[in-house]
């Protein structure tokens, strides 16, 4: 077994959890202004997400003890490349995460508001700019012979990887309202539902062209097929939701993200780090991994652990299957 | 090095206050994780409706800290390559896995039972949901344990090879890294006081109510048990803490020689551990002191004619294996932070002892002062466990990894102090804006005291109405 394309694929499974389970969460808070017309809607909306938002944000620091295990020359390259990129969503992160805790502390108006405000910024922040670090990620960076990234922030923020952060964030959007849509009833549900028909539409023209670009800037057969998977599985999700079959289109979305994190790293295959500016620059999965010692203890690990994990979470995600309604929250003190 | 925008200065800032700020909430989350566990476990076995008060009064108060703890939580794993991108290119192929162990086998865990623990009150069956607690509890101390492995690498790197081609350390033996001896001296040495600052809270927040003669029902027992507790994690706290320095003179001389700022080599009497001292600023030359002989022996070899190396003759020896440079840490922060934990660990065990003298067979102390004294238990063993780790981490400078880099090698080579300023900043405002509303927040809560008893259906022992939602 070739160890270092192993984890590579591991790598890539954490990430698609993180942007699968983290993205409702996303979609679910920048979903407030548009959802919540008083404060018992805003609490039924962070209500469907209350008691899984936590295990869907470690996601994201599995995945990146893994990356940093597993290939600690990726991890530093695009982590210190990254610098203020991580900054914003590290500040945004905590804003959400704190949010959701002090909110319900307080009963004024006014206080609950202010996290609010930090719930839905806190929420559009990482949406956005975890496209924008993997759309440079899949472009390439400038690095020098110690794969240093060299470039400045601005290199960042170029026209491709802006469009990966809007469509990474509508899709995550479209997600989140599927996820209230599924989650709820009554008055919320259908405005989630009409709501995810409008942004479900947005998403596929931003979507189609984010996937096409794509394709050009760097691709293989695989990626390709992957997205032609990620948008068609997004148009069927979005003609679920107008059917009324909420779990097929919340299905269908997570079968999008996957689509589109898994085209994204095969489109980069074999490297996991391009350099734009010297292909010898170039980080792949065999210059920037663990030695096999290493990577064995871990896939050992892996393999015992992670479906025991996966087991515990879709028993989590089973207990708190009921639907969130007005009257359950109002009924409960807090 | 006195150039504001010197990355690597600004970089061993931030990481040490983030740090620091973060160790603010673990080990309380930590600690209450078990404190919570322990009341609910007795409200399920007696049924008694003033445990159910405690565990979810106490509950609450954890639950404000726990969100705190994991989203700082996040900013650690990510600086490790946003500000050390060379220490984490030099030993992420050893030290990454005891973080990805730690991500794959407890946060999942205690991220998953978090959520099952709040929401399900009214969904899951009270043994189930019981369960759920001490699964918390366990993930938090499994977390725990392979932080410190991971830690004690750096103090004591064991189970690898040098990869000379590649320029890195290499694991060659992942037991050999958990069970390193200075993690398994660290990591009891480090539980037992998060539970010292659970107990702290414990007795912090019952001495509030019982001054005012409120909630006596609840509190007092609070009080009994959170003194109880303190005194025991006190003990247990000083002796593992024993055994963490003879690991420590073991593996790490220098520390030791530090944390007593000897400079030169002493045996037997001569040999003593100073409870204070006056000298010069560069604390070579002392004026006064006192002193009391034999201690630093004893301390260091478990004798009393034992020989301590002093710095002078580590400089030299290291000089000598690792080349010319300066092998010292910063004496004044070494000799001071290592004094101030002991006193100020020895000063939260001191209330609790003198506490449980003054609450002997029922009887109620009205003396104002003691209430008040009672009450600021807190800050107690929480600086204490930030000094502890001020002197651990400070004390092994100029190393990041002992014997193989260098903290000044380990920083991130391309980014610049102007976007390190930049995120100390950031760090500082946040942290320091949500340290005034979690204090707040906690002060409220603390200060509402435990809700009425929830209503209990007398046949089935079943509570009603414990839905829980944001």
């Amino acid at each position: 077994m070739d160890l270092p394309v192993l984890w590579f694929a591991i790598v890539g499974v954490f990430f698609v959890g993180y942007f699968v389970l983290d993205g409702f969460d996303f979609g679910v808070g920048m979903s407030l202004p548009f959802l919540g017309k008083d404060d018992t809607d805003r609490r039924v909306l962070i209500n469907t997400i209350g008691p899984v938002w936590d295990l869907n944000e470690t996601w994201v620091i599995v995945a990146g003890a893994c990356l940093f295990a597993a290939f600690p020359e990726w991890y530093a390259t695009m982590f210190s490349g990254f610098y203020l990129a991580l900054l914003l969503i590290l500040a945004a992160l905590i804003a959400r995460g704190v949010s959701f805790e002090y909110r319900h502390q307080n009963k004024h108006l006014e206080w609950k508001r202010r996290f609010d405000l930090m719930i839905i910024v806190g929420s559009a922040v990482p949406s956005f700019l975890w496209g924008v670090a993997f759309g440079n990620v899949v472009r390439g960076i400038p690095m020098d012979a110690g794969h240093n990234y060299t470039g400045t922030v601005f290199d960042l923020l170029n026209p491709f990887a802006l469009l990966t952060g809007v469509a990474t964030l509508l899709v995550f959007f479209t997600h989140g309202v599927v996820f209230v849509a599924l989650k709820t009833e009554g008055e919320i549900r259908a405005r989630a539902k009409r709501l995810a028909t409008r942004a479900g539409v947005l998403t596929i023209v931003v979507g189609a062209a984010f996937l096409v670009w794509m394709a050009f800037v760097r691709s293989t057969p695989t990626s390709i097929v992957l997205s032609v998977v990620a948008a068609l599985a997004l148009v069927l999700a979005v003609l679920c939701n107008a059917w009324g079959k909420e779990g097929r289109a919340f299905t269908l979305m997570a079968v999008t993200i996957a689509a589109i994190v898994l085209a994204m790293f095969t489109a980069i295959f074999p490297d996991v780090m391009p350099a734009t500016n010297d292909p010898a620059n170039s980080l792949n999965v065999y210059n920037a991994s663990s030695g096999s010692y290493t990577l064995t203890v871990m896939s050992w690990v892996a393999l015992i652990f992670v479906p025991l994990v996966f087991a515990y979470q879709a028993w989590t995600y089973w207990i708190f299957r009921k639907r969130v309604s007005r009257a359950h929250v109002t009924q409960a003190a807090h | 090095m006195n150039d504001i925008l010197d990355p690597l200065l600004l970089s061993r800032w931030q990481f040490g206050l983030t740090t620091i700020y973060h160790f603010l909430f673990v080990p309380l989350t930590i600690g209450m994780a078990v404190v919570v566990a322990v009341f609910q476990t007795a409200w399920y076995r007696t049924g008694r409706a003033h445990y159910l008060q405690l565990t979810r009064f106490f509950g609450r108060i954890f639950l404000i800290n726990f969100a705190m703890g994991v989203v700082t939580g996040i900013v650690q794993e990510f600086q490790f390559g946003m500000n050390w991108s060379n220490y984490s290119r030099f030993v992420g192929d050893v030290f990454g896995a005891p973080l990805a162990l730690e991500g794959i086998l407890a946060f999942f865990f205690e991220a998953a039972f978090i959520g099952i623990w709040i929401f399900g009150w009214d969904r899951l069956p009270k043994g189930l949901h019981l369960a759920s607690i001490w699964c918390v509890s366990a993930g938090t101390i499994m977390s725990a344990y392979f932080i410190i492995a991971a830690n004690a690498f750096m103090q004591h790197p064991v189970g690898f090879s040098m990869n000379e081609a590649k320029g890195r350390a290499e694991l060659t033996d992942i037991w050999a890294v958990l069970g390193n001896k200075v993690a398994l001296a660290a990591f009891p040495h480090t539980l037992f006081a998060c539970f010292m600052v659970a107990a702290a809270v414990i007795i912090s927040v019952a001495a509030y109510h019982l001054a005012r003669n409120q909630n006596l029902e609840t509190m007092m027992p609070a009080l009994k048990f959170g003194m109880w507790t303190m005194l025991a994690a006190g003990a247990l706290t000083v002796l593992t803490g024993d055994q963490l320095g003879l690991t420590m003179v073991d593996t790490q001389p220098m520390k030791m020689a530090a944390a007593e700022a000897l400079y030169n080599t002493a045996t037997g009497k001569d040999a003593s551990f100073s409870i204070f001292t006056l000298g010069t600023p560069d604390g070579v030359h002392e004026l006064f002191s006192i002193r009391v002989p034999y201690l630093l022996s004893f301390l260091s070899t478990h004798t009393f004619n034992g020989t301590v190396e002093g710095i002078n003759d580590l400089q030299a020896q290291y000089s000598q294996v690792y080349g010319p440079g300066d092998y010292k840490p910063i004496i004044w922060v070494t000799y001071w932070s290592f004094r101030w934990m002991i006193a100020l660990g020895v000063g939260a065990v001191l209330v609790s002892l003198v506490g449980l003298w003054l609450t002997r067979k029922g009887r109620f102390p009205t003396q104002r002062w003691v209430w008040r004294i009672a009450t600021w238990t807190v800050p107690l063993p929480m600086a204490a466990m930030i000094v502890g780790w001020i002197f651990t981490e400070m004390g092994r400078q100029p190393w990041l990894v002992f014997g193989l880099l260098k903290t000044s090698d380990g920083v991130s080579p391309n980014v610049t102090g102007v976007e390190v300023l930049i995120s100390l900043i950031v760090f500082t405002l946040i942290y320091g804006s949500l340290a005034v509303v979690e204090f707040r927040l906690i002060k409220k809560v603390a200060q509402e005291g435990p809700a009425a008893p929830a209503e209990v259906d007398e046949e089935t022992g079943e509570v009603k109405h414990e839905v829980t939602v944001y």
